[in-house]
């Protein structure tokens, strides 16, 4: 099931390979091999609504999408320039249609998002042979369709993906606790041999020969004080479910592999301004410093700024990446930043600010290899960037239900941004309770952090997770400004409001 | 390589064909499906398709995002995707799914199915063909109205740029005639095998707006069924009340007359129009009276017997739906019933209500003709 390419590059785009890489190369890039194959736009639009996987695992979900994105392309709204997997070899696509000019600039780019995934640290732990790892999804997800049947695995499936954000995105860096296997039952045995000695005797003797509570021995239920289940609260959800729900062997393997690609994807939603910045910065540099062709320029110029144009409601990562990468390297050329520069509150000498440090290069290839978006805005995104771009904070206005332009404030401003990347943009959901109230039901948090919950989407959430879970389930979390429990047992919802908490905006 | 989408796309549309079937009767019987037609496609709304998640809602979410106007002016409405990034995930098209889109073809389908009718042999050979026009190429020639403007402009810039013209700070890019490029079509030939509907319908004063909406609605689903049997159908439109003529859709679904009833001057108008334009030979021919019933006791020899003699014949289905109002008798379809109750090619049928859409189309079609 491997995937190969077997559509050989046209020699004069595989000229321009070469000639990229080496470029690439030669700026200090580096990069896992990397394999381009030239597909058309229907075969592009597939290969995206898999997620960039040819071979995974069959889901409707991925049809509706291919629909989506053939639609959209169909109709001329949208476009799918660029197309990279994070593997070794990497694997990118070119769209047949597109002029070369157009193939040179996604090669550019593509080398740029490579460099990235070899070199930045919160990819260090993917897994580099995706390609194989999702074929092989792919045929144990098939294999239970043959053996249940394509319905219950496709919505058990269904249930998985709809809980699939409630990952640990840190787990991979930090150890919380052993890893358990719920199969593993040598565990126990060796665990149950404590307390003081007792004295030999067959087992139906055992109470007689060695009665309870003798010896200062304290009896079972105190020995066991109720062990809570998590002793600390649980971001993986998944893994959670994965120990302690009644699942069935294939259910629990379906569950790995909707746990494993979520890890797998995590760290691109956790560093797309940077991924996307770091790449339109590489594509850019090469274009216009070695490749283009003064007949080229205009074409050029017109995807380039297709891909910079920014919206009123939406930031463009690949636009703030760029223009944060060029600003880092501008101060770090300048030695424009430490106590000194920031002490400083003349505005002209800021502007002409100049120890000729020559740095900057050197700065942005540290930053892409230790940051991620939150931290990368959290450290570099400063007054001056903010005024020069303009940017603002926007709100919801229920008055009028329309977004509406809150702030230009470089605080909110920037506390705005970086709450939006917090956990990649998803609540923060953990598990507290595995056997809530004593009856093995579920209780989950959502951290409240001035935003509420959309209550459709939990209610319809919280059904999935009962499916897996099988008891009751509970989200604890803030409505309007009340703690408040939404919870399912069997087909009914409750809300139980609580106490008001204080407003606790921008608490993260 | 080759990517199995075709199963994951298959599995998409069977689910959502799901989804309608288990709504169905609902759309069928509430005409709500009317306003969402477009050329083609229905969109249908089903907001259960997508993957719920725990999100945060609208409700006093935000972003950042960069440009120029004052505090509390507006940047986008409320309701649609969320704003703000971060959300971009690693799923490409990460939208919620709100309405899709399910051609009305599918959609006569699934009804087709659901109320198990037969499929229709069609009469006659196809002798018609019809040609159809597809825009998918560029040309340097063409009316104005189809010049692409974005090729065009293009073009200009090239051009300026490499012959020196283009000044970059006093940008002005003047498409000359070679700079120019339109949009084109292809034509193609299509063998039609047709239909022609006639509708018609009493609007004098005793059939209410309630009562013209069930016509409508009945009367979209049977279209929708024809058009998935049929390479084309054609529809005409009677209206009558002492006297008949031929009007269109609109004018159909929204007169409101005062006088009598004579409905043999409906007949007429479309044994007229059967004879004139749509030869039984060449035309698979279907007729659907809608009325509640009361004619001019007088007209009744007359108007069955242009039935009998001109319209039966030519047909291969007529059916008469009464529509029952507060003021009709009811009498008519007693007296089709009596003269042509055996006929093959005729169904009766009596919509006392919107809930009885469903089945008074199941017994129009359910003949297979």
């Amino acid at each position: 099931m491997r995937s190969t390419p077997n559509t050989a590059l046209p020699p004069e785009l595989a000229a321009w390979q070469v000639e990229i890489e080496g470029f690439a190369r030669g700026h200090g890039l580096d990069f896992f091999p990397t394999i381009f194959e030239v597909v058309d736009a229907d075969e592009l639009n597939a290969i995206a609504a898999r997620g960039g996987f040819p071979v995974r695992y069959p889901h409707w979900r991925f049809g509706m999408e291919y629909e989506q994105l053939s639609k959209s392309y169909g109709h001329g709204l949208s476009k799918i320039y660029e197309l990279v997997i994070n593997n070794n070899p990497c694997y990118a696509y070119l769209m047949r249609s597109n002029a070369v000019v157009d193939q040179k600039l996604v090669m550019a780019h593509v080398y740029g998002h490579c460099d990235f995934f070899k070199q930045n640290a919160w990819f260090s732990k993917t897994n580099r042979k995706m390609m194989d790892e999702m074929a092989n999804h792919g045929a144990r997800v098939r294999r239970y369709m043959d053996e249940v049947g394509v319905e219950p695995v496709e919505e058990f499936i269904d249930a998985c993906l709809s809980l699939e954000d409630l990952i640990d995105i840190h787990a991979p860096f930090v150890k919380r606790r052993e890893e358990k296997d719920r199969y593993d039952f040598q565990r126990e045995k060796e665990e149950e041999p404590k307390g003081p000695a007792k004295f030999a005797s067959k087992g139906y003797m055992d109470r007689y020969v060695n009665p309870r509570g003798a010896d200062g021995e304290k009896t079972e239920s105190e020995s066991k004080a109720p062990e809570k289940l998590p002793s600390h609260p649980e971001r993986d959800v998944l893994r959670f479910l994965l120990e302690h729900a009644p699942l069935s062997a294939w259910q629990a393997d379906v569950l790995t592999i909707i746990r494993d690609e979520a890890y797998y994807f995590a760290p691109q939603a956790q560093t797309k301004i940077m991924n996307e910045g770091w790449a339109s910065y590489w594509h850019s540099h090469i274009m216009t410093r070695q490749v283009l062709t003064d007949a080229e320029f205009v074409c050029f110029a017109d995807h380039h700024s297709g891909t910079m144009a920014s919206s009123p409601t939406r930031l463009n990562p690949y636009k703030l990446g760029i223009e944060l990468l060029r600003d880092i390297e501008d101060r770090w050329d300048r030695g424009a930043f430490g106590k000194e520069f920031d002490d400083c509150d003349d505005h002209r000498e800021r502007q002409h600010w100049d120890k000729k440090l020559g740095i900057g290069r050197e700065k942005i290839f540290e930053v892409r290899r230790i940051h991620n978006d939150l931290t990368f805005i959290d450290e570099f995104l400063t007054l001056d960037f903010c005024r020069r771009h303009k940017m603002f904070k926007f709100g919801y206005n229920e008055a009028t239900e329309y977004y509406e332009i809150e702030s230009r404030a470089f605080p909110k401003v920037k506390q705005q941004l970086l709450q939006n990347l917090t956990n990649a943009g998803r609540p923060l959901i953990e598990v507290v309770d595995g056997n809530y109230r004593n009856r093995g039901e579920l209780y989950l948090t959502h951290r409240y952090t001035g935003v509420e919950l959309d209550l459709a989407y939990a209610r319809a959430t919280l059904d999935n997770l009962q499916r897996l879970w099988g008891r009751p389930v509970h989200i604890e979390t803030v409505l309007q400004d009340a703690r408040a429990v939404i919870s399912l047992d069997g087909d009914e919802y409750e809300i139980d409001a609580g106490e008001p908490v204080e407003n606790q905006q921008g608490v993260f | 390589m080759t990517v199995k989408i075709e199963r994951d796309q298959r599995r998409f549309k069977q689910i959502v064909k799901g989804k309608v079937r288990q709504n169905l009767k609902q759309f069928v019987t509430q005409g709500e499906m009317i306003g969402r037609k477009g050329k083609d496609l229905v969109s249908i709304p089903l907001p259960q398709l997508d993957l719920p998640r725990f999100r945060f809602g609208d409700n006093g979410a935000g972003g950042v995002a960069s440009g120029e106007g004052e505090e509390g002016q507006p940047v986008g409405k409320g309701g649609q995707p969320q704003p703000g990034q971060g959300q971009a995930g690693s799923d490409p098209g990460d939208g919620h799914l709100m309405e899709v889109d399910i051609s009305l073809e599918e959609l006569a389908e699934l009804l087709g199915a659901e109320l198990e009718l037969p499929r229709i042999e069609p009469r006659g050979a196809a002798s018609i063909t019809q040609q159809k026009n597809k825009y998918d190429t560029v040309r340097h020639v063409g009316p104005e109205a189809l010049r692409h403007k974005k090729r065009t402009y293009l073009q200009a810039l090239k051009r300026q740029i490499s012959t020196g013209e283009y000044r970059p700070d006093d940008p002005r890019i003047i498409p000359i005639k070679g700079d120019k490029r339109y949009k084109s079509w292809t034509t193609i030939d299509q063998p039609q095998v047709n239909a022609a509907v006639f509708y018609l319908m009493d609007v004098s004063g005793s059939m209410t707006d309630e009562q013209k909406q069930i016509v409508r609605t009945e009367a979209f689903w049977i279209d929708a069924w024809l058009a998935s049997q049929y390479d084309g159908i054609e529809t005409r439109y009677i209206i009558h009340d002492a006297v008949a003529k031929e009007v269109d859709e609109h004018t159909f679904y929204h007169t409101r007359e005062s006088g009598g009833t004579r409905i043999s001057s409906a007949y007429k108008v479309c044994a007229d129009l059967i004879k004139n334009h749509f030869p039984p030979a060449d035309w698979n021919l279907y007729v659907f009276q809608f009325s509640d019933g009361d004619n001019w006791g007088e007209d009744n020899q007359q108007a069955l017997s242009i039935l009998s003699d001109s319209i039966l014949p030519a047909v291969n289905l007529y059916c008469y739906g009464q529509v029952e109002s507060p003021y009709g008798s009811g009498e008519y379809l007693n007296q089709l019933e009596s003269r042509f109750g055996e006929l093959d090619q005729m169904v009766l049928s009596e919509i006392p209500d919107r809930e009885a859409i469903y089945e008074s189309i199941r017994a129009f079609l359910g003949k297979g003709r």
